[in-house]
């Protein structure tokens, strides 16, 4: 497997591993039978996402793409972070290898999810701000 | 403790040792003559074939007449099941057994066979990892034309009851082949006491260069030709001999069958070490029968974690090893030979297999067991599997 350096030092050195224990919206994809399981946490402050935190069960694609995917949210707007696509977060990473793409659109779905749960604790139905999020066996 | 640099993935290759690069470096520009050429550099050439080929037969037990060279494991398995599906499906035997955890090199041969009208009985394996001899022989039918079984697993190191279905096969007249790729070196074979009639290896498993093996065919089988051509590997497998890879596997082969009993008596105990020591980390389970074992092969879940990560970050720690996991076997499914004990998807995704050789010292052992529970604390710190599992309390393995 040839992963980029990028992809290796987001791997080796993962950015904002951990939970928010007052998170605002949680959101986890993925199932242990495939291999991968993200569980993304979010503060949300007004239409910010001030603070953003995740665990991952998966490969080494998997652990980068989530540390990436938080870097790249992370400060942003609810509007931004709805705008990432796993494309994105791949050539935030310099690319991943063809049997890993997956592991970047369980990235994108993490965070689709966490915001839904958000809004779902505003009351508000997420299905028509941020799409459905599809279970894992869609992705493949 | 002193980061250091072990490769712990013998079963997957092993460097070329001094002692048989040595013995292959004349044949590149010394020894460089066609073997089957007519003039003194041919004819040395030849010669040194043929003695390598009585090599090779001698660590067996074999003729040198039964035994082909040929380009590696792979190749041998192919070879072994396609030409006697072939040969023997003219006597309208058309019916192969083997166990659904042999090596893909026998499994997709068997599918590919299925798929030209042959049928196939993919036998069973214990939770532990073992054949049951009763079911090969329950298994035989009268247009059974091969039993293929693998000698040792290449994941979990289990040894197959190998003498006792030789003896089976040959009671009902029914072929019998091995894969023996990961044995030869580690168990004492002799292919005529355990009534094995055909045997396959791999150089590289055992410090032979990459690209060349050899097939055992026990006189009076007869397999078409595998390469149609020129007069080579008496006339079974065309195309000019890989003469420095057959020395050298010569060599090794050798050095490889000198002393296995002092091989099982230094590693066995280094082996159990490791199991015993990754064992004390909860929720992990040895993978295959401790007893009936390659000395070089340990293959442990761990639950909670995921195997790709766990060889990266040993990786990073100086350990070299392999997974089951699908993310290291290139599909979504975990290893089918994890898979066959009976194993649950997310158990199998965790496993680790550390294969090793005779150099290994305990230090080495010391370094692993020191690494591994920092690897696992770090992964299983971030797995949402395993915060689940902590929370509910419940035991995978």
């Amino acid at each position: 497997m040839n992963y980029s350096e990028k992809v290796m030092d987001h791997f080796t050195n993962p950015r904002n591993v951990g939970e928010i224990p007052d998170a605002d919206g949680i959101g986890e994809v993925g199932n242990a039978k495939c291999g991968d399981i993200m569980k993304m946490y979010l503060k949300i402050d007004g239409t910010t996402i001030t603070d953003v935190k995740f665990k991952t069960f998966g490969c080494g694609a998997a652990v980068a793409t989530s540390s990436m995917a938080t870097e790249m949210i992370k400060g942003k707007s609810i509007d931004d972070a709805l705008n990432l696509t796993n494309k994105a977060v791949m050539e935030a990473l310099d690319g991943l290898p063809p049997v890993k793409v997956h592991c970047s659109v369980l990235a994108e779905q993490a965070i689709k999810a966490a915001l839904s749960d958000y809004y779902q604790r505003q009351g508000i139905d997420p299905e028509p701000i941020v799409g459905k999020v599809p279970e894992c066996e869609e992705c493949h | 403790m002193k980061k250091r640099f072990i490769y712990a993935d013998h079963a997957a290759t092993t460097p070329v040792s001094d002692a048989v690069l040595q013995e292959m470096l004349p044949y590149f520009q010394t020894h460089f003559g066609n073997p089957s050429s007519i003039y003194a550099k041919g004819r040395e050439n030849e010669r040194a074939i043929m003695d390598a080929r009585a090599r090779v037969a001698a660590c067996l037990g074999a003729q040198p007449g039964e035994i082909f060279f040929t380009a590696g494991g792979s190749e041998s398995d192919n070879w072994a099941i396609k030409g006697t599906a072939i040969q023997l499906a003219a006597q309208g035997k058309k019916h192969i057994i083997t166990s659904v955890f042999e090596h893909h090199a026998v499994l997709h041969t068997c599918e590919f066979l299925e798929k030209q009208g042959f049928s196939v009985t993919y036998l069973p394996v214990s939770p532990e990892g073992l054949i049951d001899p009763a079911d090969v022989e329950k298994a035989i039918c009268e247009d059974t034309a091969l039993v293929t079984i693998m000698y040792a697993n290449n994941e979990i190191g289990t040894i197959q009851p190998i003498a006792e279905i030789g003896a089976i096969c040959k009671a009902h007249g029914v072929l019998f082949h091995t894969d023996a790729v990961q044995a030869v070196g580690n168990v004492e074979i002799d292919v005529k006491a355990q009534n094995i009639d055909m045997l396959s290896l791999s150089g590289h498993k055992l410090h032979a260069p990459k690209g060349v093996g050899a097939l055992y065919v026990r006189k009076g089988i007869r397999l078409p030709n595998l390469i149609h051509g020129g007069g080579q590997e008496m006339g079974r497998r065309a195309g000019t001999e890989n003469v420095p890879g057959i020395i050298g596997l010569a060599k090794a082969m050798e050095l490889a069958t000198a002393d296995i009993p002092g091989k099982i008596a230094k590693l066995t105990p280094l082996r159990n070490k490791i199991i015993d020591g990754i064992l004390k980390i909860e929720q992990t389970r040895l993978n295959g029968d401790r007893e009936h074992r390659l000395c070089g092969n340990v293959n442990i879940s761990i639950v909670g974690v995921e195997g790709e990560s766990l060889l990266l970050m040993l990786d990073n720690f100086g350990v070299a090893a392999s997974s089951g996991s699908a993310c290291t076997s290139g599909s979504l499914d975990p290893s089918h030979v994890l898979l066959s004990l009976g194993l649950k998807h997310e158990v199998a995704h965790g496993s680790l297999r550390l294969s090793f050789g005779e150099e290994f010292t305990e230090e080495d052992a010391d370094y692993i067991l020191s690494v591994i529970p920092q690897v696992v604390d770090r992964l299983r710190a971030m797995s949402p599997m395993w915060e689940t599992i902590v929370k509910e309390g419940r035991k995978l393995v």
